[in-house]
């Protein structure tokens, strides 16, 4: 998150008679908006889904409509300060994350970045990550905020069985396995903070906004 | 603790347990789930006097068969797709409660239309709750798993007054689906023809189809440009296009967040309706403003 901006919408489009997705210019304006809306939720918002530069609005159509929610949304987005964009405020304290770096898909991302394996472990334990959004599976959260240089495709032939733990890039993106599952991500470690239990309030770890740092355990490969 | 239970017999095509679902957690990854036909689920809990967040059974194409254990007496009621409801062998009434002796074996039979038939149990199906649900969730695993001939299902004991109607009205779905469609949020990544086409066509609800969605053949939506959509919030009933065009209907285990376009969502009011279109029907959409 770099600079300061105030959060634009450029636009509100609808999402059948239920919701609206509002556009907006980047993921920090669309944490922000979803920070202010938390807060003091207009009357009908139901539910929020942020997303990388979205935040999907279902609202009761029985309280609330279209217009509305739209108008409201703009007067939040208006509202937002440059300091609320550059840093939403998020009720969770930043997670840091163990990581054994012993994954198998270290040796091709090495391949692939020119990189031996004790830097990948220096640029990915660098970053403070951000949660951005969730999808896939429960529990499971897009990080952003990881080194450029990590910015690797998914693999061409995804895993059938992506062990629980595992933590992985992909598109930009770095995330961590909740469960076992299949997946195409590049796997560059395990950790065993369960990152999923739905006994526990919240459930996942891994909330919208969240502030996220790996650390290296020893005994990794680097 | 009541020892009331349903056995299962035997399940037909998929059997699971629904209730409302458990919305709230989108943004955990979480999907909405739930009965997919929601209206019927509560008709049949009111018909046996359950709360509307009362758990049934979600029966997929008939086959469903429980036997009723424990002592006394528990009222059942079966509404959604319509079909042969048989108690012991004798024929009994569809979308009215029933009383279910110890012993007694229930069976559903194949819908005469639509798909999904629900069962509510006074007292409802009281397995453990997940994230506040008790639905079978198929995309994310939460939930009980779906039924297996030999489980045995516990009935709870809350229950409020019985609702007084002693048959309700169940109108049956049609054999061709027509369901009202509103444009966007993302219609402008398709070409005009691609929208024209969308309501014109009779698409075919095929069999690669289930509670996540409908997977629809037809003509191809055609994109009006290249490139990639960043994965956006989803909805139940929206149309979702994968690259080979043909549109996937979404239905209450969708996915929190997807990557294809949506070129249009249908009506929240046609949704229960969407429950109901079984493999091989025809479907068209309505644009509506």
């Amino acid at each position: 998150m770099t600079g300061s901006r105030d959060g634009r919408l450029l636009g509100v489009r609808r999402v059948g008679d239920r919701a609206v997705l509002a556009e907006l210019d980047g993921l920090p304006s669309v944490l922000a908006l979803r920070a202010s809306l938390l807060a003091d939720r207009p009357a009908g918002v139901a539910e929020l889904v942020p997303a990388a530069a979205t935040l999907l609005v279902r609202y009761d159509p029985a309280v609330t409509g279209r217009a509305a929610v739209a108008g409201a949304l703009a007067e939040r987005v208006a509202g937002l300060t440059a300091e609320d964009v550059d840093q939403p405020p998020s009720p969770h304290d930043t997670l840091t994350v163990p990581v054994r770096y012993t994954g198998p898909d270290l040796p091709e991302v090495a391949e692939a970045t020119g990189l031996d394996v004790a830097e990948i472990v220096a640029r990915h334990t660098a970053p403070l990550y951000t949660v951005a959004f969730a999808g896939f599976a429960p529990g499971f959260g897009y990080l952003t905020g990881t080194d450029p240089v990590l910015h690797l495709p998914r693999r061409a032939e995804p895993r059938t069985a992506v062990p629980a733990g595992s933590v992985a890039v992909a598109g930009g993106f770095t995330g961590v396995y909740p469960r076992s599952s299949p997946g195409g991500w590049r796997l560059l470690g395990t950790t065993d903070v369960p990152l999923w239990d739905p006994d526990r309030d919240p459930p996942a770890l891994l909330v919208p906004g969240r502030t996220v740092r790996f650390a290296a355990l020893p005994g990794g490969a680097a | 603790m009541s020892a009331r239970e349903l056995v299962v017999v035997a399940t037909g095509p998929l059997a699971t347990v629904q209730d409302p679902g458990r919305p709230g957690y989108a943004e955990l990854g979480v999907p909405h789930s739930g009965a997919v036909d929601a209206p019927a689920l509560a008709l049949a809990n009111r018909l046996v006097g359950n709360p509307a967040d009362a758990a049934g059974v979600e029966a997929t194409f008939g086959g469903l068969r429980l036997r009723a254990r424990g002592p006394g007496i528990r009222h059942v009621a079966v509404t959604g797709a319509p079909g042969p409801v048989v108690v012991d062998g004798v024929p009994a009434p569809f979308g009215a409660p029933l009383p279910l002796r110890q012993g007694a074996l229930l069976e559903l039979g194949a819908p005469t239309s639509g798909l999904r038939s629900y069962l509510a149990v006074r007292g409802g199906i009281d397995v453990p709750p997940v994230l506040g649900s008790r639905a079978t969730d198929l995309l994310s695993g939460l939930g009980p798993e779906p039924l297996r001939a030999g489980d045995r299902l516990p009935v709870g004991t809350s229950a409020e007054e019985f609702a007084g109607a002693d048959q309700a009205p169940c109108s049956a779905p049609p054999e061709e689906f027509t369901l009202r469609v509103l444009p966007g949020p993302r219609d402008d990544w398709f070409t005009g023809e691609a929208a024209e086409r969308l309501c014109s066509a009779r698409w075919t609800a095929t069999s690669r189809s289930n509670r996540i969605g409908i997977r629809l053949a037809g003509p191809p939506l055609d994109r009006a440009r290249a490139g990639e959509l960043s994965a956006e919030g989803m909805v139940s009933g929206a149309l979702q296009v994968p690259p080979n065009g043909q549109p996937v209907l979404f239905l209450a285990d969708h996915p929190v967040t997807g990557g294809y376009p949506v070129i249009g969502v249908v009506l929240g009011a046609d949704l229960p309706l969407a429950g109901q279109i079984p493999p091989g029907a025809g479907v068209r959409f309505r644009a509506v403003r």
